[in-house]
């Protein structure tokens, strides 16, 4: 009972830094624009793909492909953001908030018309198989993949407090005008933001392909679970969602465990209808 | 004669022409719909599907030397040589679209029947609606026993239901006591929960009453599922002896890499659909190996049936790839209506679902292994309709039960994981 305890924590905490990973740039997006990207989900599968064919293509192992995935994301977010989302952002509120499912649609359909709907895995990537501590076993990639998660998480947080640009990425999330004012060029942020929040969620998909299996649709599964971690961390808050990404991760391998799996989900979502109930900003946001 | 009874002439003529064209049209083509996933989660499923149809229409249409109903005859010979046309729709895999699909085939598409949709809860919604604007709707890839249950005057299904596919899972834990002394006495269920994964549980829950088998744990779950430790967990802390796992292809993959990642290994997988998805095998390869699937298809058929080969054959041929268990269930569908509206001689609906009551095709006029073709007066289930369990073993799917119909040995117990 104990064993299968600590493994249901191990667990949750194994998917749980993903889901903050992922959830880390959706927030840092809307935070600053006020814009919900529904293409985030979509954007992880393509990171997944570009790691998926570097390795089949040309052999690179994902582990080596995630500064590649993470520099084709972020150009895709400029150019998203340059001719897409910057062009509605003037426009009606509700332009705003279908323009990014209009990609998320394209991008879906278009990988099912480049690389058909079928199922991919990475075969033998580097990492692969468990460790057996014990009882308890460790799969080798999603431990890797949570590390990764944290030291990026960690660099994220860092170049926000640090850097003179990070800081002005954080001014305009507290207030746009002001900022406007001080004399921060709000559109290049803006646009920094929007690859930024791109590139984070490619690394997440090329440590997600390590062992998560890779298809068109793969970013609707995974994107839900983000929006439920931004909303519960609080809109706009990176830590937030680092820490609302392990409470979900938890509560679903935990309460699924010990309640009934059925309602691993309802647990999730009675964890975040508890919180908003008691500070309806989310739990760090503001 | 002037210009401008030249000009009626002229006008007449092409009116009479053009009429005459399309007269000939409506007799030479049969239009019938087609509802499949072809977009969405099971994108690949309903592809697959929608191969099975295109190959079986191939041979109504065309000209080929086999033993199923139409296929030495170009199109239908008692409507002049008509020709069937399938008009494919996509469900998305959800119930509305299904529905919504359904209704747009029968009344902008003209379609005479509705065959597919693959989930049984899209195939419940969408025939739902045909049932309402009274067009036959023949199914032959959709398993959940309520959909027979409804006393629809339109809905015919050639395929096995889950009760007999469920009391086939305990049958053969039967045989596998006699033939192995292997000592087996609980089961766990775990199933997605939608309509057919739910109903699928229901059966279970009732034959595992019947055989004397002690349920350990009772698992549904959501199909777009992230992460499945928690159900790996409770499975692997329940200890049953067997697992039976109603899934379709996603979480077929991640629950078996979740089980091996964890070491959750009792003494037998029996496991339904998503495990026989040619995705299923070309994504988690070696991993797949001893799991027994339920099926009404398996190519090693065809050293009792030579026409599963002969067909096998063709498809590979169209498609470059071995014809896969839901190809081969939905390739059946478009012979029941073509064979029903040719006895008709008509493409009205009643007359169409008239003889549709009276089909009686043969064992040997068809791929499944069942006895035939004959729906029940009542409920309009084929009455022949039974299942055989696969098992992979090399990365093949192999008959091994039941035990006189198999071509290669059961693995049991299952021996474990590889890493």
């Amino acid at each position: 009972m104990t064993d299968q305890l600590v493994q249901q924590i191990v667990n949750g905490l194994l998917i749980g830094f993903i889901y903050s990973l992922i959830a880390i740039g959706l927030t840092l997006i809307w935070g600053v624009m006020n814009i919900v990207n529904f293409a985030h989900g979509d954007f992880l599968m393509l990171g997944m793909f570009t790691s998926f064919w570097l390795y089949t293509l040309y052999g690179v192992d994902p582990l080596f492909s995630i500064p590649v995935c993470a520099a084709l994301l972020f150009i895709l977010g400029l150019l998203i953001y340059r001719y897409i989302v910057s062009k509605v952002m003037k426009g009606p509120m509700l332009a705003q908030l279908v323009v990014t499912f209009g990609v998320s649609i394209f991008l879906a359909n278009l990988a099912v018309f480049l690389w058909s709907p079928d199922f991919r895995l990475i075969e033998k990537p580097l990492l692969h198989g468990t460790w057996d501590i014990g009882e308890i076993k460790l799969s080798i990639p999603k431990f890797v993949a949570t590390i990764g998660s944290i030291v990026v998480s960690v660099f994220v947080f860092l170049f926000l407090k640090r850097t003179k640009t990070g800081k002005a990425i954080l001014a305009t999330e507290m207030d746009r005008e002001a900022a406007l004012l001080m004399g921060i060029n709000t559109e290049r942020i803006n646009s920094i933001s929007f690859a930024l929040g791109s590139a984070l969620v490619g690394i997440a998909g090329a440590f997600l392909s390590t062992y998560y299996y890779i298809y068109p649709q793969v970013g609707g599964t995974f994107g839900l679970i983000a929006f439920c971690v931004v909303a519960l961390g609080g809109f706009g808050s990176i830590e937030g969602a680092f820490i609302a990404g392990i409470i979900v991760g938890l509560a679903q391998t935990l309460g699924g465990f010990f309640i009934d799996p059925a309602y691993k989900f309802a647990i999730v979502f009675l964890i975040y209808l508890i919180t908003v109930w008691i500070k309806p900003e989310g739990l760090l946001g503001w | 004669m002037g210009t401008k009874k030249l000009w009626v002439i002229a006008f007449t003529f092409l009116l009479v022409l053009f009429l005459s064209i399309s007269v000939y049209a409506q007799t030479k083509v049969i239009k019938i719909g087609a509802i499949y996933p072809l977009t969405g989660n099971l994108a690949t499923t309903g592809l697959d599907c929608k191969r099975g149809v295109e190959m079986a229409v191939a041979i109504i249409n065309g000209k080929y030397d086999l033993s199923l109903p139409l296929a030495k005859t170009e199109g239908l010979p008692n409507l002049g040589g008509a020709k069937i046309e399938i008009i494919f729709a996509d469900s998305k895999g959800d119930p509305k679209n299904g529905m919504a699909e359904a209704e747009r085939l029968v009344t902008q598409e003209k379609v005479v029947a509705v065959i597919g949709a693959y989930q049984s809860a899209v195939t419940k919604t969408a025939s739902q609606a045909t049932e309402r604007l009274k067009i036959p709707y023949v199914c032959s890839d959709s398993t959940s026993p309520t959909l027979t249950e409804r006393g629809f005057k339109y809905f015919f299904r050639a395929e096995c239901t889950d009760t007999i596919f469920a009391k086939n899972q305990f049958e053969f834990l039967e045989d596998i006591k006699k033939k192995t002394k292997s000592k087996i006495d609980s089961v766990a269920l775990l199933y997605e929960n939608t309509e057919w994964g739910a109903n699928v549980g229901k059966e279970e829950q009732k034959y595992a009453k019947e055989f004397k088998y002690k349920v350990v744990a009772d698992i549904p779950y959501s199909q777009n599922a992230t992460d499945v430790s928690s159900e790996a967990g409770v499975l692997i802390k329940n200890k049953p002896d067997v697992l039976l796992h109603a899934s379709y292809i996603t979480d077929a993959i991640l629950y078996t890499k979740t089980f091996n990642e964890l070491g959750f290994s009792p003494k037998g997988f029996v496991t339904m659909a998503g495990y026989l998805e040619p995705g299923y095998l070309a994504t988690v390869k070696a991993d797949g190996n001893n799991m027994i699937v339920r099926s009404t298809f398996a190519l090693d058929l065809s050293k009792r049936k030579p026409l599963v080969a002969q067909v096998n054959d063709l498809y590979k041929k169209k498609y470059g790839m071995e014809m896969s268990g839901n190809a081969a269930r939905s390739f059946t569908a478009p012979f029941v209506v073509a064979e029903a509206i040719n006895r008709a001689k008509s493409t009205d609906a009643e007359a169409v679902t008239k003889a549709l009551m009276a089909t009686n095709i043969s064992g040997d006029q068809i791929i499944n292994p069942w006895k035939g073709i004959k729906f029940d007066p009542q409920t309009h289930q084929n009455i022949y309709a039974t299942g055989i369990l696969v098992q992979i073993q090399n990365e093949q799917y192999n008959t091994i039960w039941p035990f006189d119909m198999a071509s290669r040995d059961v693995v049991w117990p299952f021996p474990g994981w590889k890493k």
